[in-house]
């Protein structure tokens, strides 16, 4: 039988997190822009856009992301359009990121006092102008501690993509555990490895929070 | 500048010869306006025409509206019947282009002052001139340096909105609606949110606007200010202009007895 080393385990597994990453950032981006897309509809179009993206939201913050990404890979593949376990997970994390980063922002926006948007239009802003000068700011303040927490979800949730055939984090350790037989140190491992990933970022959260307390 | 009457402009015998003097066009031109809230019409009618430098003050008990017509005025509030001209410009909801010319010549100022606190001082006042109309940021600063010396703050203009009293925050809020030179300025309860010991700072700073000509409709509880400041006072009552005159004539020679009774719960 062949002798796993700890370093053994452990290369392997950070190969497998550049994926991770991968997929996370394309989460954070994708999920981010259409996100922001979302929002400002929500905020700027008529009724039948705000309802339109409450829908949206409603859908995927009302399923699981492993439904999600069973119904990207498999659901277009009966639609027979063939997509890589790349491109579904892609598409998957990003549309669930951006339906909850769309609600969590429309809240940090609703908090923002009617009187400030009413200050701006008696100013003669235009919509763009209030959003990107007057609320944004503002929003944006009270807007980096539940974006960033499920920003972090979100990379542990990531995990599931395993489920899909693709190659992360977790389905590494789950294929070195297989040939191994060292579930508890390869586990222990993976662990450590996304609390490195998502401990950082929490600690940045907090200090970009007080630093956009200060410039005020 | 001058534009023309439009189609549904001020009618009847005086309509604005091209040659005729600014000042006999009203400058804030109501007429049938009516607001509903649902199944609850808040302002029945209204017809009321402000010259240019007219003072008017609105009282009335709160709800009987006339904080909604304020807010009329610059759009701020939807109404369903009955059309509104300022400065010659319509006010057509749903229009954003038609809204931004019309706001551009109505000033407002908040009962709770709405200043942006991610802003300081300064930047409060310069942030519309600078996007609206497309000023510089040089000739802003200057600008605004000279507005809030006008209010008696020069000496803010770093500071933050929080690190102001209530009523150097509704100065600055008046300087910041100065800045975009509106032709009416609009003030909504401006001294109700101020402990008693400031509101005298405020109402100097008004006075001194309406002493300089500025258009001024003012919602106001301060009664000795409405007599003395304003050339005209209208009295609201369910919904509708009740009674309407100059100040001596409504504070003392009130003619309904609905204004009779609230000016006599004033006291």
């Amino acid at each position: 039988m062949v002798e796993f080393t700890l370093w053994d385990i452990v290369r392997n597994l950070l190969l497998a997190v550049r994926w991770t990453v991968v997929l996370s950032l394309i989460a954070f981006v994708g999920g981010g822009l259409v996100g922001l897309a979302l929002l400002t509809a929500r905020l700027g179009g008529g009724r039948a856009s705000g309802q339109a993206v409450a829908g949206y939201v409603q859908l995927f913050q009302g399923t699981p992301l492993l439904m999600q990404l069973f119904l990207a890979y498999f659901g277009l593949g009966l639609l027979g359009v063939d997509v890589s376990p790349w491109v579904a997970a892609g598409v998957a994390l990003t549309l669930y990121t951006s339906a909850f980063l769309a609600e969590i922002w429309r809240g940090c926006v609703d908090a923002i006092p009617k009187g400030q948007w009413e200050a701006a239009d008696s100013l003669a802003l235009s919509f763009g102008e209030k959003l990107r000068h007057v609320v944004g700011p503002q929003a944006l303040r009270i807007a980096v501690a539940p974006t960033v927490g499920f920003l972090v979800q979100v990379i542990k949730g990531t995990a599931l993509a395993s489920v899909i055939g693709f190659v992360e984090l977790t389905k590494a350790g789950t294929m070195i555990t297989n040939a191994t037989f060292m579930p508890f140190t390869v586990y222990a491992c993976v662990a450590l490895m996304y609390f490195a990933l998502c401990w950082p970022i929490s600690a940045w959260s907090k200090r970009l929070e007080r630093r956009l307390r200060r410039a005020h | 500048m001058r534009t023309e009457p439009g189609p549904q402009g001020p009618c009847g015998a005086e309509t604005r010869a091209g040659n005729g003097q600014a000042s006999s066009a009203p400058i804030v031109d109501v007429s049938g306006l009516r607001k509903r809230f649902g199944s609850n019409e808040v302002l029945k009618g209204i017809d009321l025409q402000v010259r240019r430098g007219e003072v008017i003050a609105v009282i009335g008990r709160s709800g009987s509206g006339k904080s909604t017509l304020l807010r009329c005025i610059n759009g701020l509030e939807v109404f369903q019947e009955g059309t509104l001209q300022v400065d010659g410009q319509p006010l057509r909801h749903g229009d954003a282009k038609a809204m931004r010319a019309l706001r551009q010549h109505v000033g407002m100022i908040f009962q709770s002052f709405n200043l942006f606190p991610h802003l300081s001082v300064g930047r409060n006042v310069m942030l519309a001139p600078t996007l609206v109309k497309a000023r510089g940021r040089g000739a802003a600063e200057v600008q605004a340096r000279a507005l809030l010396a006008r209010v008696g703050l020069a000496e803010k203009f770093e500071a933050w909105p929080d690190q102001l009293s209530g009523g150097q925050q509704q100065r600055v809020a008046i300087a910041r609606a100065l800045a975009m030179e509106p032709s009416v300025m609009l003030c909504d309860e401006i001294t109700s949110a101020l402990d008693p010991e400031l509101v005298g700072e405020v109402l100097k700073v008004v006075e001194g606007l309406a002493d300089e000509g500025m258009t001024l409709m003012m919602v106001t509880h301060e009664m000795n200010f409405a007599r003395k400041v304003s050339d005209r006072v209208v009295f609201m009552h369910a919904g509708r202009i009740h009674e309407m005159g100059p100040p001596e004539q409504l504070f003392g020679a009130p003619q309904t007895p609905e204004l009779k009774q609230f000016l006599s719960a004033l006291h």
